[in-house]
């Protein structure tokens, strides 16, 4: 088999007596949409923010098609081909959606040690930032300044940015989180149509959501990966049920 | 997009008063005037690049008297070795200016926030010791200029119009140069670091190497200013770089708007011109002034440019 796009070993991150990473290890192929879920605590977030370079793990490592990108920085992993979304929508308030995506094309075109040329006159960088937006369907939002947009198209804002970059692998940290139903279906039409193109590493809550796209599930409870599957291997798995979907099964089953 | 509004049009106003100004001072006789606005022009020079990084950057540098001090220095210290030549000069206080931004902004970008403020501060202090103890050069009592920079013939510093006009040229060109940087890649990043620098991290920019880029050119702009200061005083001591002078700056890119072109420029003038006035009529001036500023910073969002737009507006 070839070499996964994604490959974490055995990964430790303490936080005080606290072990928010616990020995995970995880590979993410080239192509997949590998889902991470877990309840509240679970170090779901302390994971990813390992994989994007704002927390440093105590050991383990990380490495990004082959390349060990442990302690890179954020930016450079960035450069590497790694995009994110945060949990918490984090834009540039004061700028364009436009603006927005064009700084994460930018980002990928070439020095940005310019100071003369304008540019929001570049056609490049305005092309990509359109293209992206069209993506995600804000296109006709193009000129509104974040602040002005609503939280659902914020949401929609944060994966055009992370598009933007033309990554080879996408981690998005629940972008769901505080959409509506409605937005919530776009958002997952929308994903169904990104990972023909780009690898993704999803963290979410959504559980119908988690189990119409994932390829494979990884079940993270207390810092450890306790199952790690295809969707129905880990709704048969019984330790998750019990770790996880325990309540709820039994309800359904039960009730 | 509306082509006219009251803050373009009073903008226009301003820029065509400050054109205008010597015309004005010949035919009235008035020389007093002229050497005001010069002061004037010098210093809304220095505000416009501290703008570049308080406004644009996000940086608030609470030291930035001191290139105002590096620049002068420059040309004092030059000219009382013999060397008077302003193509020496102003090349040399701009290189210094730079460099000393440099190693401060190397620095103090590793701190954020009112961090970054105290250093900043810390650091012009310094400065201004040092320049204190300049035994050579004065020391506290500061260094006369007794010749301005000799531009061969091609421009005269000793004619008060020629020299105003230079100033003018100086600040318009700097202006230029900001509305370029503002609106380049360059710009972007930093107003966007501004804005929100775990994002731009996020998108793969250095937050630091932008900062302290962008630290320079306004450090090395500000320079110019001082040089020009020192010539216009024909003296240079270490007062110009005490921390109220660096906070009068600050109030001046404050009073004007922050953030936007021409926004120092008229908070200098305001600020100046206030400060003229009101020392005429009352030696309690800054009794009167402080409130006042105060009554702009609270109500006036946005500072004078803010409060146009906003009559334009409503």
């Amino acid at each position: 088999m070839a070499e996964p796009l994604l490959r974490v070993e055995k990964l430790v991150r303490r936080f005080g007596g606290i072990i928010a990473t616990d020995n995970v290890s995880l590979d993410v192929a080239a192509g997949e949409l590998h889902a991470i879920i877990g309840p509240n605590g679970a170090g779901k977030t302390t994971l990813i923010s390992q994989l994007t370079g704002h927390l440093e793990p105590h050991s383990g490592s990380v490495s990004l098609g082959g390349r060990d990108i442990t302690y890179l920085p954020a930016y450079r992993r960035c450069a590497l081909g790694l995009a994110r979304s945060f949990q918490i929508t984090s834009l540039l308030l004061d700028f364009t959606a436009a603006d927005n995506v064009a700084l994460a094309a930018q980002a990928h075109a070439g020095t940005s040690f310019r100071f003369f040329a304008d540019a929001r006159k570049e056609k490049g960088l305005r092309d990509a930032a359109h293209a992206a937006l069209d993506r995600v369907g804000l296109a006709h939002r193009a000129d509104v300044l974040v602040s002005k947009l609503s939280h659902g198209e914020r949401r929609q804002i944060e994966l055009a940015v992370a598009l933007a970059s033309k990554p080879k692998l996408l981690l998005l940290d629940e972008p769901m989180a505080g959409l509506g139903v409605t937005e919530s279906q776009g958002m997952v039409k929308l994903l169904q149509e990104l990972r023909k193109e780009v690898s993704i590493v999803l963290v979410e809550h959504d559980m119908p959501a988690v189990f119409a796209l994932a390829d494979r599930i990884s079940v993270l409870v207390y810092g450890r990966v306790i199952a790690s599957g295809d969707p129905a291997a880990i709704r048969a798995n019984e330790d998750v049920k019990r770790a996880y979907l325990g309540d709820q099964h039994v309800v359904t089953h039960h009730g | 997009m509306k082509a006219f509004t009251v803050s373009k049009a009073v903008t226009a106003l301003m820029l065509a008063g400050l054109v205008l100004l010597p015309l004005y001072s010949h035919l009235s006789g008035n020389i007093f005037i002229l050497t005001l606005f010069t002061r004037i022009v010098i210093l809304a020079l220095a505000a416009a690049s501290l703008n570049l990084i308080m406004g644009f950057g996000g940086m608030m540098s609470f030291g930035h008297a001191a290139y105002l001090g590096i620049g002068g220095y420059a040309v004092g210290m030059l000219a009382q070795e013999g060397v008077g030549s302003g193509f020496i000069q102003f090349p040399v206080a701009l290189a210094a200016s730079a460099l000393y931004a440099l190693v401060i902004g190397a620095l103090s970008l590793r701190t954020r926030g009112v961090y970054f403020i105290m250093i900043t501060l810390a650091f012009a202090q310094m400065a201004y010791y040092v320049a204190s103890g300049l035994a050579r050069y004065g020391g506290d009592d500061g260094l006369t200029v007794y010749k301005r920079s000799d531009f061969s013939g091609l421009i005269d510093l000793g004619n008060r119009t020629q020299f105003y006009y230079l100033c003018l040229a100086c600040l318009f060109g700097v202006i230029f140069l900001i509305w370029r940087i503002v609106n380049s890649r360059f710009g972007l990043v930093v107003q966007g670091l501004r804005s929100n620098e775990q994002r731009m991290q996020a998108i793969g920019f250095p937050a630091k190497r932008y900062q302290l880029v962008c630290f320079v050119i306004s450090g090395t702009m500000c320079g110019l200013a001082g040089a020009l200061l020192a010539n216009n005083t024909d003296f240079v001591s270490p007062a110009v770089m005490y921390w109220t002078r660096s906070g009068d700056l600050m109030v001046m890119v404050i009073l004007g708007g922050m953030g936007t072109l021409f926004g120092p420029v008229m908070g200098a003038v305001v600020f100046l011109l206030l400060e003229e006035f009101l020392s005429q009529i009352t030696e309690y001036w800054a009794l009167i002034m402080g409130p006042l500023l105060l009554l702009i910073v609270l109500f006036g969002r946005g500072g004078i440019m803010g409060m146009l737009g906003r009559a334009g507006r409503g």
